[in-house]
């Protein structure tokens, strides 16, 4: 293998895996045990897994079809529609919450019809936590599902057109089939992000525990007293998210390989 | 500020302010001496020679307050760089013993600052300034939280709120959740809260946002959020003082200036700014 390949590789390797090993040898490994018997750790992981999930699964449902729209519809317009949807990737989430709170909040333009007619009011909400990391992480899911959907050969949606099946038919017996590992891709990856969610969340969703304490928000608030707590906290995350993308990875992208 | 508000922050906290302002008074410095006057040599922040940097690392809620003092330092030191960097203060103090380097440290309570002190990483450290909680309610109150009559002594909180209200408080483990929390259960409100804030302006924010119908913030806090929101003094603040120390760092690569930048906190001149600024003196 050539060196000026090999040599920054190893480095990048070094890079980004030297943290999870220092977290590893500056675990409490004796206080784990406890750390996971407290209830609100419990909470905290269920809450933060279940809304990752929903999170995914609303992603999916918007993203995969915005992706389509974005690399094989005609609508003008669309370089800018595409910056548009990916805005929230590079906003710091933080604003990423106050901006859901000036649309959704009590007094927001949406939020305040919603109370009005309806009584609903969505911060500090468990809902607020899945709004908050879908509007996160769904770009992910776009980018990845958009390059896939690039990628694939359009000629056999053109075939599929002249055998006389509409754009749904194609579109669900064709396309989809076969970007499939682009949508497993991209679905792992907004999983991910959404896990991980810290400024949006906390903004949006606010903190409390069992409704939208998710565990990043257990972690950082924990670094403010007990540094090793949240060490223990973050080794229980990192392990919950290893062990999921595993499993998918060999349900799903070993399938879709074979 | 409201001021129709500020009338009812009455009791101890007002209390204190005034017994402090006459205090300073007394001193006869403040305003009839001019600044850069001689009259307290050791701590003249004019001392001529300050250069280098100094970093000091101070609580978010005195990022006003010390931004003047950068200012004012610099001025009278024009060789002097003056970094600063604020946080919550177990970020500070967490931030001190795993080894940054810095010159000063401002805490807004004292456990932190014994954490650094403990670690043998700073000493004699001087508490130079006081804060308590207050009740803050957004602009046209629309959670409709009740509002005592004013002129009255001030209230337990349990009379402004119950379990329907949404309410924001700092997280328990940051200096204000702690307070927040002495004074709801005290009130035996420890179920109110909706939200627990990583930190004082964050609840703030939601407050300003109308987005709770109330939160509990420092009274510095609102004094720097400024116009739009009514507060009110409640009898449980008394419980949660806060106590703000400041000490140079052991570690200190620039110590002289570190003791002027200290000696300005303690000053007649750096007093009377944090009055300003909302702050219960407590040096005298």
């Amino acid at each position: 293998m050539p060196a000026p390949l090999l040599v920054p590789a190893a480095l990048g390797v070094a890079f980004l895996v030297l943290p999870l090993i220092g977290l590893l040898v500056r675990a409490p490994w004796s206080a784990i045990g406890p750390a996971l018997a407290r209830p609100e750790v419990g909470e905290a992981l269920r809450l933060s897994v279940v809304s990752a999930s929903l999170a995914t699964v609303l992603s999916l449902l918007l993203g995969v079809p915005l992706a389509w729209v974005l690399a094989r519809s005609r609508v003008r317009g669309r370089s800018v529609l595409r910056a548009l949807v990916t805005v929230p990737l590079v906003l710091p989430p933080v604003v990423g919450g106050v901006a859901l709170f000036l649309v959704l909040g009590r007094q927001g333009i949406v939020g305040s019809w919603l109370d009005d007619a309806f009584g609903i009011t969505i911060p500090f909400t468990t809902t607020a936590v899945v709004i908050a990391e879908t509007f996160v992480a769904m770009p992910f899911l776009v980018v990845s599902v958009e390059g896939a959907l690039r990628a694939a050969d359009a000629r056999f949606e053109d075939v599929a057109a002249t055998l006389g099946a509409d754009r749904w038919a194609t579109f669900r017996r064709v396309t989809l089939p076969m970007v499939a590992p682009g949508v497993v891709a991209g679905a792992v990856l907004c999983w991910a992000r959404a896990l991980g969610e810290f400024g949006a969340t906390i903004t949006f969703a606010g903190n409390f525990p069992g409704t939208t304490q998710t565990m990043p928000l257990a972690v950082y608030l924990a670094l403010q007293r007990d540094p090793e707590a949240a060490i223990v906290l973050s080794l229980v995350l990192l392990a919950v998210s290893l062990a999921t993308l595993l499993l998918l990875r060999d349900r799903w992208l070993g399938r879709a390989a074979a | 500020m409201s001021r129709r508000a500020a009338g009812l922050v009455a009791g101890p906290v007002a209390g204190l302010v005034a017994v402090a302002l006459l205090a300073l008074s007394g001193c006869g410095t403040v305003g009839d001496a001019p600044p850069g006057g001689a009259e307290r040599g050791p701590s003249e922040p004019g001392d001529p020679g300050l250069t280098g940097t100094l970093t000091v690392l101070a609580a978010a809620s005195l990022t006003d307050v010390f931004t003047g003092f950068e200012e004012r330092l610099e001025g009278a030191n024009p060789q002097l760089e003056v970094r600063l960097s604020f946080a919550g203060s177990s970020a500070l103090a967490t931030q001190v013993l795993q080894g940054a380097p810095a010159d000063v440290l401002a805490t807004a309570d004292e456990a932190q600052m014994a954490r650094v002190v403990e670690a043998g990483l700073a000493s004699d450290p001087q508490v130079f300034a006081g804060n308590s909680l207050l009740l803050v309610v957004p602009p046209g109150n629309p959670g409709g939280i009740a509002v005592p009559s004013a002129e009255a002594e001030p209230p337990s909180l349990a009379e402004y709120l119950d379990d329907e209200a949404i309410v924001a408080v700092c997280a328990p483990e940051v200096p204000c959740g702690a307070a927040a929390a002495t004074v709801l259960d005290a009130a035996g409100l420890s179920g109110a809260p909706d939200t627990y804030e990583d930190d004082v302006r964050a609840v703030l924010t939601k407050v300003q946002l109308g987005e709770v119908d109330a939160g509990l913030v420092y009274h510095s806090d609102v004094i720097a959020a400024g116009d739009g929101l009514d507060f009110y003094g409640f009898a449980e603040s008394e419980l949660a003082f806060n106590r703000y120390p400041v000490a140079s760092l052991s570690g200190a690569a620039n110590p002289d200036a570190a003791r002027a930048f200290v000696d300005l906190v303690l000053s007649d001149e750096g007093q009377e700014a944090l009055l300003r600024a909302g702050f219960i003196l407590q040096t005298r």
